[in-house]
């Protein structure tokens, strides 16, 4: 879980884009099939909350108890795929330093943001508003046309949250540090949603959303999935279920 | 574990239904009505979603209902949380102990990734949805989130494994939740023959509603 030496198989990217998404904001785009999106977590404590659809046929959306159930695993990191409810892979997760990203916390609502950090309203604090990542997401989905029905499980990237032997979760402070990065290869066109939010579990009592860096790369090598592809045997039957969808 | 019988007795049910092995149910539990699940047979996942009735776009999230209650696992005294953060459920009783919610419902596509690419044209859960929310209406694809597997056991382990162990029901074991508000409840009694969730034996599952 190093922030420095990149693996020694690391693929070579032309960068094509790169934009910053400050703390409380939200985005959406269409990551296009074979590019690679890689989020960075700038100052360190960043949170992302993450939706991924098919942007072909976006009710093909990822499912994340498929995705864990099928690949064994309650965190997500670099050889992990993330798998949609046809049983496609949205996106593959081709590097990661920093090694877990949750898929537990969700996202809180305005009421829930209130209850956790007071009143922020507009009227008072203008663009520092306390904004909540149920909102920030059905904003982002309304200006594809999807909605309510359409927020499903999100995943929180770098942020770590165990559960011990009582079943009960720990949020994992620190986990993310400056620099620290995740890659998600598109194996399909996506249609990607983001917010750049705390974590719900996060214990700082202040609103204090960190901002995030985005780059849209295109690795030269066409085998920037393998070891996704063949982490297991289940990532290859999605893989193959991906390039049934594509023919 | 704490298990938590109920005083309730199925003579006084107002309703009573059998769902056989492997097929969906939908009904309706009005706010006030108690609905029981009972596993007749044991080890018997049965795959549940939970819709507001005024408005179906308002579901079972079970990212909030875990959050707030801070545990991965649902029993007595869990509060099933909509996604607009409004109590749906509570379960009043449970004499099975701990209920999945993390392992979703098994599909003719998702049965191709876990097993094999021939196992596509097996039943699943998913059917078993799409065909109850067809017929009523009021659901569609986009409505089906992430499921509770009322009777189903997925362990995590604090390094973040997710396992599939042994279902720890029993034939008789139940769990009881009272409704806040009125819900559609859609059923799939799962038909899944590749793991052990059903114990590899699909059995019928019983549900009881009282006033």
């Amino acid at each position: 879980m190093s922030t420095e030496a990149p693996a020694p198989c690391a693929p070579a990217f032309a960068t094509l884009y790169e934009e910053t998404v400050p703390g409380g904001g939200h985005t959406s785009f269409i990551l296009k099939r074979g590019q690679t999106l890689r989020v960075t977590d700038l100052e360190g404590g960043a949170n992302v909350s993450l939706m991924l659809l098919n942007a072909q046929q976006p009710s093909d959306r990822l499912n994340l108890p498929d995705t864990l159930k099928g690949q064994h695993t309650a965190r997500l990191t670099a050889g992990h795929c993330l798998y949609s409810d046809m049983g496609r892979v949205l996106a593959a997760i081709t590097a990661d330093t920093c090694g877990w990203h949750d898929p537990f916390g969700g996202v809180l609502n305005a009421a829930e943001v209130a209850e956790k950090y007071g009143q922020g309203r507009y009227q008072a604090l203008r663009n520092g508003f306390y904004r909540n990542g149920t909102d920030n997401l059905l904003v982002e989905m309304g200006k594809w046309n999807l909605d309510l029905q359409d927020l499903l499980m999100v995943v929180n990237l770098f942020s770590k949250v165990t559960v011990d032997a009582e079943s009960r979760f720990h949020f994992v402070s620190a986990h993310s540090r400056a620099g620290d990065h995740i890659d998600l290869h598109a194996l399909m066109d996506t249609l990607v949603i983001l917010t750049a939010l705390q974590h719900p579990l996060d214990p700082a009592p202040a609103y204090a959303p960190r901002p995030v860096q985005l780059a849209w790369l295109q690795p030269h090598d066409e085998g920037s999935d393998t070891a996704c592809r063949t982490s297991r045997p289940e990532n290859a039957r999605a893989f193959h279920n991906t390039a049934r969808f594509h023919l | 574990m704490t298990l938590i019988a109920s005083t309730r007795t199925p003579d006084t049910a107002r309703f009573r239904h059998v769902i056989p092995a492997g097929e969906p149910y939908l009904c309706e539990v009005a706010a006030g009505q108690t609905l029981r699940l009972l596993d007749l047979e044991g080890n018997q996942a049965v795959d549940t979603l939970f819709y507001s009735a005024r408005n179906p776009r308002e579901r079972y999230d079970p990212q909030r209902t875990l959050r707030r209650q801070g545990k991965v696992y649902l029993s007595t005294g869990s509060v099933l949380y909509s996604n607009l953060g409004n109590p749906l459920l509570t379960i009043v009783a449970d004499t099975c102990g701990r209920h999945d919610t993390l392992g979703g419902a098994c599909a003719q596509e998702s049965n191709t990734v876990r097993y094999a690419h021939d196992r596509r044209y097996m039943h699943s859960c998913r059917d078993n949805f799409l065909c109850a929310c067809l017929h009523d209406g009021r659901l569609n694809k986009r409505d089906i989130g992430a499921n509770i597997n009322f009777f189903m056991n997925v362990p995590v382990t604090p390094e973040g494994g997710l396992t599939f162990e042994d279902g720890i029901s029993a034939p008789g074991k139940y769990v009881e939740l009272t409704a806040h508000t009125d819900v559609i409840v859609l059923i799939s009694n799962c038909p899944q023959l590749n793991n052990p969730c059903n114990g590899w034996n699909p059995t019928p599952a019983e549900v009881l509603i009282w006033d």
